[in-house]
């Protein structure tokens, strides 16, 4: 079952930026893409563990800002050639909220 | 995006390395523009033609070669019609015409059908055993005569047939090659050089006979023999002729094209008739035909640029460099090597050795190279015989090779060809030769770019770009794709830094989706390459108009701090001329203990740096050293770093100036202007030089009478001094040549290019002329500096510790407690 959780307005995110959500199991990284969908990843990059929310939005997908991995906001595949996923949660706006599902065995690990 | 039916149709016509090339790179630009047909003759996908002299050797399988499968057809729905031939183009109805009579239209045509070994045409040429070397069909019938036969003749002592011979031998045969002149490979070689090739290759059990004409291919149902013009005869079972290769034209002159020696083509690789476009070995290009491939990129580029409408991009013509693909024997030759009147020679010949070095200099630049049993330095030889430098300051050491260049740096190290494949190539990233080299045959490799993608060599400082690309060299045998001279910004461009910067300006473009639609930016919002350097572009160009897009910095000038490899980050306030006080000092130290930074630091540029403050603290850490009366140290930034400077005259016994007041002088009128990469200065006392001035950025060195300004030195990646830029006798005019110095590299200095790559790429003379000698100008731009500061020395860590700005960059968005 899904359960939602509101974290915030929309705006509060900067357009092809990111926020961080504080959990017990780490930090979650909620980005927004130029056309306002939002994803949320777990904060760190498959490869050496950078803070993905540090890093530049483009398309849909982020640069890691430590080694330049390139992550699938959509997936949390890293763009090949590189190898490595990051763990995703489900994330939706609506009327300009943003709510967040937290995987809590993701979030976790 | 268009659907199947209103697409256009493009057809290709021969499915070798440079049609193919030119899909993939038209996919790359337009994936959705065209419905693609490609017909090739032979009944396999598009393989490496390169590599069929280490297939027939037994060194290569025809698998290995193979670049591109059936599969890449289908999943690009591309139709392939393998083992079809086109044989008309019909230019009124648009058509091609197979030979099994099927019409298939087009409205754009690609003829990429390459070459055809030249036959000799003499008596008994189409005797069974009588064979060319051009493709996969050829070498399986020399394999299989190699089982059965014991004799085989090549005919040609060129590039082509030693790689023949040498596979024949190599699979147990008595090879004689016979050559038409005394200098084998005499359009590469020189005969000093062709001679110790002579000699290695006789070593290995091949004979020569040589000058020779020969006359006829003797035998009744199959080869037995060649005679020669001198009336002798050699037995023979298998001959293969290999005397050049002549441009397949012919469809294309039937179809009424314009040919000469090849398929006429323009600057954008267009036939007289625009609808049709050749590339490859069937084309002539400004006089010129190539029968090498690297030549066959640059041309796949611009035609794959021209039929996605982009229509930029030109072939200028390549120069191409060559190496012998027979293991064992190194030789590499490029450029134009015959003597001449106003050429000069610098030749190093070691016979016990076996090393023949020749590099020809024609007005201080590199035209020609030939080398024998050491190539290691031929990439290097070659890179600047294709960019045109002027190498009359390292002259005397030329011959030697880069690696006694005394380029101190990690680019000093400088033998690929000797290293085990545990040797690490790239140190940032730790990837070992072995890796590389596996990487660039297993996933077949081309390009400098391939490689960074794939294995990350290359990809962080790229310090190693030069080693790289000689595994590269290496590993493909002369023939990979060097990277074009003028590069791409990123990926997501086919345009250049300095076209950017041009059109910026041009088009008054002050935005950046405003630089990436008139641009025609392939990507939707660029990528982490070009969105910081367009933005400092636009920054640059436009100061006081230009709002800097926070999104578009790297995270460390977005928070004015540095991020560690745990997500913490580092400050270090600014040290004026790393000039401190006890109260700064001890409001550093309170600061330390309050937030429980872990380390304290004292960094190379004078400064103090902590270390390991989390991101929410940095506001409040900014707060305590903003009290105490400090600002940024922009430790961060693309943009000016440090002064560092020695005590000068108010305390040195040997001081001759006050080179930490004009230390402080400068970094107060500097700080703050963001430059396309770090900059850092130093101010020397005296030409003992304690700050080190001389591998700075810009470096000043104090003497009696004056003030010595030098720049462009590098103590990094690379160890470079200073060079000398002007001496001038006040303070005043030393800050102003400075200013001026730094403005002209803010302008025209591409994004991360430091001060000394910028000086290498302009020219030392050209950037003295606009800031010392050109008085106006040297004052333009100092104006123009002055200018851009007003709006650039704010500190940004009183922006956002005290007045709010950017609140939300610090603070997270919601902390959940979950269940």
């Amino acid at each position: 079952m899904t359960n939602w959780i509101e974290i915030g307005a929309l705006d509060d995110i900067p357009r092809l930026g990111s926020r961080v959500v504080r959990t017990p199991g780490g930090n979650i990284a909620v980005f927004r893409t130029e056309s306002d969908e939002v994803f949320a990843l777990d904060d760190r990059c498959p490869h050496k563990g950078g803070p993905l929310s540090q890093g530049i939005v483009h398309n849909k997908r982020v640069t890691c800002p430590l080694h330049n991995f390139v992550i699938e906001l959509a997936s949390g595949q890293a763009v090949a050639p590189d190898e490595g996923c990051t763990h995703t949660h489900p994330a939706k706006v609506e009327n300009g909220i943003v709510w967040l599902s937290v995987r809590q065995a993701a979030a976790v690990s | 995006m268009l659907d199947k039916v209103t697409k256009r149709k493009l057809v290709v016509i021969g499915n070798g390395m440079a049609g193919i090339r030119t899909v993939e790179a038209l996919l790359e630009r337009a994936p959705d523009l065209y419905d693609i047909t490609v017909f090739g003759s032979e009944p396999y996908g598009n393989y490496n033609r390169i590599l069929l002299s280490p297939v027939l050797a037994g060194e290569k399988t025809v698998d290995d070669i193979m670049l591109n499968t059936v599969d890449w057809y289908e999943d690009n729905n591309i139709t392939l019609r393998k083992g079809e031939t086109i044989s008309m183009i019909d230019r009124r109805t648009c058509e091609v015409v197979t030979d099994a009579g099927d019409r298939v239209p087009y409205d754009r045509l690609l003829i990429a059908t390459g070459s055809n070994p030249i036959m000799l045409p003499l008596p008994g040429k189409e005797l069974p055993g009588v064979i060319g070397f051009r493709d996969i069909y050829d070498v399986d019938r020399m394999i299989k005569a190699s089982t059965d036969y014991r004799n085989a003749v090549v005919i040609g002592g060129g590039l082509l047939g030693l790689e023949a011979a040498n596979g024949l031998m190599k699979r147990g045969m008595n090879v004689t090659v016979v050559h038409l002149l005394d200098t084998l490979m005499e359009r590469q070689l020189d005969p000093v050089a062709g001679g110790l090739l002579r000699k290695s290759l006789e070593e290995r059990g091949m004979v020569f006979k040589m000058p020779a004409q020969t006359q006829a291919i003797l035998g009744e149902d199959r080869v037995t023999g060649v005679r020669f013009g001198d009336g002798t005869e050699l037995p023979a079972d298998l001959v293969v002729m290999a005397v050049g290769i002549r441009p397949n034209f012919e469809l294309a002159k039937k179809a009424g094209l314009y040919c000469e020696r090849g398929i006429v083509v323009s600057d954008t690789m267009q036939t007289y008739d625009g609808r049709i476009y050749a590339v490859g070995e069937c084309v002539q290009h400004r006089r010129q035909t190539y029968g090498l491939v690297a030549p066959l990129f640059d041309q796949a580029k611009v035609c794959a640029n021209h039929l996605a409408m982009k229509g930029f991009a030109t072939y200028d013509g390549s120069v191409t460099s060559t190496k012998l693909k027979v293991t064992g024997i190194d030789l590499f030759s490029a450029g134009d090597f015959a003597p001449g009147p106003d050429k000069e020679e610098i030749v190093l010949q070691d016979a016990n050795r076996g090393v023949y070095k020749r590099i020809i200099l024609k007005d201080k630049k590199i035209v020609g190279a030939v080398l024998y049993g050491d190539t290691i330095d031929g990439p290097w030889y070659f890179q600047h015989l294709r960019d045109g430098t002027d190498v009359s300051h390292m002259r005397e050491r030329l011959v030697f090779g880069a690696a006694n260049l005394g380029d101190g740096g990690v680019s000093g190290q400088n033998s690929v060809a000797a290293m085990s494949d545990e040797t690490e190539i790239c140190g940032c990233n730790g990837v070992c030769k072995g890796a590389i080299v596996k990487a660039i045959s297993d996933k077949k490799l081309f390009t400098l770019d391939d490689v960074r993608a794939h294995t990350k060599a290359s990809s962080s400082c790229g310090s190693c770009t030069g080693l790289v690309e000689q595994v590269l060299a290496f590993t493909l045998g002369g023939d990979y794709s060097a990277a074009p001279k003028v590069k791409p910004l990123c990926k997501c461009t086919d345009h250049s830094h300095d076209d950017v910067r041009r059109v910026i300006v041009e088009q008054q473009l002050k935005t950046i989706p405003a630089v990436m639609r008139f641009m025609e930016w392939k990507t939707l919002n660029g990528c982490h390459s070009c969105r910081p350097a367009l933005n400092y572009y636009l920054l640059a160009t436009w100061p006081g108009e230009y709002r800097d897009d926070q999104q578009s910095r790297f995270i460390n000038e977005r928070v004015h701090a540095n991020i560690q490899k745990d997500g913490t980050y580092s400050v270090v306030p600014r040290m004026w001329g790393g000039v401190t006080t006890p109260s700064e000092l001890r409001a550093i130290a309170d600061v330390a203990e309050k937030f429980n930074i872990p380390t304290v630091k004292v960094t190379g540029g004078q400064r103090i740096d902590l270390l390991g403050v989390k991101k929410e603290d940095l506001p409040a850490v900014w707060a305590d050293l903003n009290d105490a009366g400090m600002v940024s140290g922009h430790a961060y930034a693309k943009g000016l770093r440090t002064v560092k400077t020695c005590v000068g005259s108010e305390w040195c016994r040997f001081g001759t100036q006050d080179s930490t007041g004009l230390g402080v002088k400068l970094e107060k009128f500097m700080w703050g202007s963001w430059t396309p990469a770090k900059v850092k200065l130093g101010v020397s006392g005296c030409p003992r030089n304690c700050a080190e001035a001389t591998c700075k950025d810009v470096g000043v060195v104090c003497v009696d009478s004056g003030y010595e300004i030098h720049f462009a030195g590098a103590a990094g990646l690379h160890i470079k001094g200073t060079e000398f830029l002007t001496k001038v006798e006040t303070e005043d005019e030393t800050l102003e040549v400075i200013v001026a110095l730094t403005q002209l590299y803010r302008e025209e200095g591409w994004y991360l290019e430091r001060m000394y790559k910028w000086c290498d790429r302009v020219g030392l003379e050209q950037i003295r002329k606009r800031v010392v000698d050109d008085v106006a100008n040297r004052k333009a731009l100092f104006a123009r500096f002055a200018h851009s500061q007003q709006f650039a020395q704010t500190d940004p860590w009183a922006e956002r510790a005290s007045r709010g700005v950017d609140r939300n960059e610090f603070a997270p968005l919601a902390e959940l407690e979950l269940a």
